[in-house]
């Protein structure tokens, strides 16, 4: 296999000498973080009071976790750490309650993420000669700019169709004569399964690579995909609050993702312990930005879990692989790509007079697809007898999870106390849908 | 001279049950079959329905009990006014009628029918956006309205 490069120099440093570019960019971006509220208090407790306090790559493990939580509570501006005037870019992300949590990039940091996912692209042995269609969602979810980015960077022939719409993602693929696809493995399965209704047959397109990201799926289907329609899917991963896609890709070979250590530091954590978990032992994946300015993360919590591989790769990269993520330590759900938490559908909920406490989060698949049906209790001191009136509360409660979940649930509506009670910790959430 | 309208038209009105009921095997059975337990009678009803979700509405012959029994049963249910009318039961009966609230205006949000016949006329249950208006609009064009007191006589 021929071995293509973004910027060999980089992907191939010599391990001692990535680990001091690590060190000497770690010292910069405590640096960055001291000048956040946030972190020059929590630094400041862990007794870092300047970058001159972090003398080896060790001291790292000084400075406390950075959850989830704490970015919520920083929302809007106590992890920014530049002036807002050379900010050029926002990404939000839904919070595990209504708040939300961003990141913000500079110039240079969107520079940066997009290099790294320049490498991705060409570590997959894509390049200039494709065609590339962009099927993840654009906005504030990070998988359709960021894509989009390196791509251009690339040189890639760019259709930034976003998610959705079948029939036409169908249509330009065979027109366009589509290489590359950058896909949830649900949505890929699913533009199979509808490729007869346009009468066209895997034959008729000229598709030869998926980047398959954004939930969680198993070896089986990347090989069900690759075999159906006759590609290589490479494995992606990323996620917003490390800018997002680009974090970590599959090279040619297939085994691991590759994670660009010189942009990120990667730990992984018993995630009960906090200690390190052993060599290609699994737990939570840990990361430490290195290169974006504007929002400085020191050891962020994913709740990820994945294992480090150790050793190095055929494709001559120097920087180390992870696995495919196995699982979460929190209840967050994907559906479809988009991340969910509980809390959030129980928080907008919570807010409709009209129904009660109780409710249930039900996953099903619906052919490829992930359907979300959102089960609630009427309460019977508003039952007007009127139908008109509970399909517009039906509406209503669709409006209000799409604007806090982007997506948008079937509700169904139950007679008070039909839904499972439940003593003690309630499980809201039944989850049928088969691991991919 | 208002207010004795209101009060005429009010015991025009009739009551009807709307229960909800939930897509489910037997729902409907157990709604009937508890009235009948209770030894009431039901003398009209329909089912709106959804996907997931119906609502069964009927006139019965003691409304407030029947909600009482519904509730404690675990039912939601509610009463709701509505307007019983006497329209002939020959071709073309029903149009008349509605040629009526057409010409004044009177929108009707659903109807259905009576279970029984008590004389050679029809009797149709209406809900109307504004039920004071259509009694009004049925008086003056001399339509019969079954009205509290005659309920009972039924």
């Amino acid at each position: 296999m021929a071995k293509a490069y973004w910027n060999k120099a980089e992907e191939t440093l010599e391990r001692n000498t990535l680990r001091k570019l690590q060190l000497k960019r770690l010292r910069e971006t405590v640096g960055w973080a001291l000048k956040t509220p946030f972190y020059r208090a929590r630094l400041r407790k862990a007794g870092i009071f300047s970058t001159r306090d972090i003398k080896r790559l060790d001291d790292l493990k000084k400075i406390p976790f950075t959850t989830k939580d704490d970015l919520r509570e920083c929302y809007p501006y106590g992890l920014l750490s530049v002036d807002l005037k050379d900010v050029v870019r926002i990404h939000t992300s839904s919070g595990t309650t209504g708040t939300p949590t961003v990141i913000y990039h500079t110039r240079e940091d969107v520079a940066r993420w997009t290099d790294l996912v320049a490498r991705c692209i060409v570590a997959t042995g894509a390049g200039k000669k494709d065609v590339f269609q962009n099927m993840m969602s654009y906005g504030m979810f990070t998988g359709g700019l960021g894509l989009h980015y390196g791509a251009e960077r690339v040189g890639m022939t760019v259709i930034p169709i976003g998610s959705g719409n079948t029939k036409r993602q169908i249509q330009l693929m065979h027109d366009f004569k589509t290489t590359v696809a950058h896909i949830t493995p649900s949505y890929m399965l699913h533009i199979y399964s509808k490729l007869s209704e346009a009468n066209l047959s895997v034959s008729d397109l000229s598709l030869k690579k998926a980047y398959l990201g954004a939930e969680p799926y198993s070896e089986n289907t990347r090989k069900k995909i690759e075999g159906l329609l006759g590609i290589d899917a490479y494995n992606s991963y990323g996620l917003s609050e490390m800018n997002g896609p680009g974090v970590a890709f599959e090279c040619v070979y297939k085994r691991g993702m590759h994670v660009w250590e010189d942009a990120y530091i990667i730990e992984v954590i018993d995630p009960r312990t906090l200690e390190e978990s052993c060599a290609e032992q699994e737990g939570e994946v840990v990361f430490t930005t290195l290169t974006r300015s504007a929002t400085p993360l020191l050891r962020y919590r994913t709740r990820d879990l994945a294992f480090i591989y150790e050793g190095g790769c055929k494709c001559g990269r120097t920087h180390r692989k992870i696995s495919r993520i196995t699982g979460r330590t929190d209840d967050m759900l994907i559906v479809n790509g988009v991340n969910v938490y509980p809390s959030q559908i129980e928080e907008v909920i919570m807010r409709i007079p009209q129904v009660g406490t109780n409710y249930q989060i039900y996953l099903e698949k619906e052919g490829s697809l992930d359907k979300l049906v959102v089960k609630v209790e009427i309460y019977s001191k508003m039952f007007k007898g009127d139908l008109r009136e509970l399909d517009a509360l039906r509406e209503r409660m669709q409006e209000d999870l799409r604007a806090s979940i982007i997506i948008s649930p079937a509700i169904e509506l139950h007679e008070p106390g039909s839904l499972p009670v439940f003593e003690g910790k309630a499980k809201r959430v039944v989850d049928t849908r088969q691991k991919l | 001279m208002h207010c004795d309208g209101l009060i005429e038209e009010d015991s025009m009105k009739l009551v009807q049950i709307s229960v909800f009921l939930e897509n489910k095997k037997g729902r409907l059975f157990e709604v009937c079959s508890l009235l009948g337990k209770e030894k009431i009678n039901i003398r009209a009803l329909s089912v709106a329905e959804s996907e997931e979700f119906g609502i069964l509405r009927m006139v019965v012959d003691n409304p407030a009990k029947a909600v009482a029994v519904l509730k404690k049963k675990g039912f939601v249910a509610n009463l709701t006014d509505i307007v019983a009318v006497e329209v002939e039961d020959n071709p073309g009966g029903l149009a008349s009628v509605l040629a009526v609230f057409s010409k004044n205006d009177i929108n009707v949000e659903y109807m259905y029918g009576f279970v029984e016949k008590f004389s050679q006329k029809a009797i149709l249950v209406f809900r109307f956006d504004d039920a004071d208006k259509a009694i009004r609009v049925l008086t003056r064009n001399k339509i019969s309205i079954i009205g509290k007191k005659d309920i009972g006589n039924l």
